[in-house]
């Protein structure tokens, strides 16, 4: 059940990216409960009116080879780049991101699709391209700008971000990569018919079966798979759509609350979808020791969860400051109200 | 302004500030020319700029030429540089009234056009306030 290539691989660069401006959920209740109820997360970040998939792919890109060290872009033999908003229903994000980084042209240009977890199925198929020996480099970036219908449950969290991961040879690595593991059921919790701009959701489904069960059952299994224990973890991230969620399923798998809160960045940016868990990795990493290892698992609807185990190498020391932390993207904070975030998410026409 | 090949043709330079560095009298040329504004030769390579540099004089845009009316207000800068070149671009992730003379400034790679809602979405470089690191 564990998928592990051949030859070793691992991290050979990561990079965040968030836009500035966050929408309090303070702002949404106002809206559209006068100011009653409880709110799910702190705030959310709201992409700028220039933003998009492309935008904040290529900034998180241009930040995991900063930290790689010197990679010849002409080198990445894949560019992925998973989302579900996509700039274009047809023509892909990626070949955009490519040419933005140097990356073209002799590479494979993809973007991949899955909810919340197209980012880290991205990653492991860019692991196994690399770990085939058919590509020194492969590109795989979870990126989204989340849309959600207005008044919608939704609407407190859906954000957007990016976080990119160059994977590689495990000796140039900041982090070797130990395994990981997929489960996936055929789910109705979530889901967006074709030229429909919100997506619907099946209120009962989305917790226990759909979030869950696909997470629980993931990790149980990998970590069998590979013989190790909550405690062997310095650092567990798990999808990130509200603060409890996740929270609750580190406990269900017997990790501490402690293990998850360096990258649990929910209640200060939201949901960022297919960046979600893999931006709350690049958070960990940014402050992550030489031997540590980290467990991610992220979840998408429909559904699935893939789990992998990471190490960090001595490399991490060196790499974390070559780009923006993504603390600092965090920090870089700039408040709207309901009225410039309708504008900034093309909710007002004229 | 939004023509398919024109902008195709200039994704390079647009999407990574690609330019130019003369090979005999060594100064970095941006855009990209045939002849060298120095020393008037064509021995140009192409090389991509770092993208940090500084405001050296703006003007904020209310009546935005058409094709950029979904952006407007929006401030346009004359960016100096690290190498050398003044670019005019576009700044962005500000609010106008925190642009200063000098302020240091990264390029950022961001839609300049959004093409409707059938068009093509054009994207190219901006410059946005340098990202301060957070106290550790
Ligand atoms: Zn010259």
């Amino acid at each position: 059940m564990v998928l592990k290539p051949r030859r070793e691989v691992g991290f050979v660069g990561y990079g965040a990216y968030v836009p500035r401006y966050r929408l309090p959920n303070a702002e949404v209740a106002r809206v559209w409960m006068q100011g009653q109820g409880s709110t799910p997360i702190k705030e959310k970040s709201v992409a700028g009116l220039d933003e998009d998939v492309v935008t904040m792919s290529v900034e998180a890109a241009r930040n995991a080879l900063s930290r790689a060290g010197p990679v010849d872009p002409n080198q990445i033999r894949a560019v992925w780049v998973g989302s579900e908003s996509h700039p274009y229903a047809v023509k892909p994000t990626s070949t955009i991101v490519a040419e933005a980084i140097g990356a073209t042209p002799y590479t494979q240009a993809a973007d991949w699709e899955f909810a919340c977890k197209a980012g880290t199925e991205a990653i492991q198929a860019a692991i196994g391209f690399v770990g085939s020996g058919m590509a020194r480099y492969a590109l795989a970036i979870g990126s989204d700008v989340a849309q959600a219908r207005p008044a919608d449950a939704l609407e407190y969290t859906a954000s957007a971000g990016s976080a990119a991961y160059l994977v590689g040879p495990a000796r140039e690595a900041l982090a070797t990569f130990e395994g990981s593991l997929s489960y996936a059921t055929d789910i109705p919790d979530f889901w967006r018919r074709a030229y429909q701009r919100y997506p619907s959701h099946g209120g009962r489904f989305t917790g226990q079966p759909a979030y869950f069960t696909h997470i629980v059952e993931a990790v149980r299994s990998l970590m069998e798979c590979l013989g190790t224990e909550p405690p062997d973890y310095r650092y567990a991230v798990f999808h990130q759509p509200n603060v409890k969620f996740p929270i609750s399923v580190a406990k269900q798998l017997g990790f501490t609350v402690e293990q998850v809160q360096s990258g649990l960045l929910v209640n200060e940016i939201g949901n960022t979808y297919a960046a979600s868990s893999p931006l709350g990795l690049t958070a960990v990493l940014d402050i992550a020791e030489p031997g540590d290892r980290v467990l991610l698992a992220s979840y998408g609807s429909g559904a699935g969860s893939d789990a992998l185990s990471i190490r960090v190498t001595d490399a991490i020391l060196e790499r974390q400051r070559l780009a923006p932390r993504t603390r600092d993207y965090v920090t870089r904070r700039r408040e709207v109200d309901y009225a410039i975030y309708a504008r900034y998410s093309n909710k007002l026409v004229r | 302004m939004n023509s398919v090949p024109r902008n195709w043709r200039l994704r390079q330079q647009r999407y990574r500030l690609v330019g130019e560095i003369c090979e005999s009298c060594g100064v970095r040329i941006f855009p990209p020319r045939d002849v060298c504004p120095e020393c008037e030769t064509m021995e140009q390579k192409e090389v991509a700029f770092s993208g940090r540099g500084e405001v050296y004089s703006y003007s904020t845009v209310y009546h935005p030429p058409r094709g950029f009316e979904e952006f407007a207000p929006y401030t346009v800068a004359l960016v100096r540089l690290e190498e050398g070149p003044l670019v005019t671009a576009q700044l962005t992730d500000l609010d106008s009234e925190q642009v200063k003379i000098g302020m240091s400034v990264e390029m950022v790679t961001r839609r300049m056009q959004s093409g409707g809602e059938e068009g093509p979405i054009v994207y190219g470089y901006k410059f946005r306030p340098a990202i301060q690191p957070a106290a550790a």
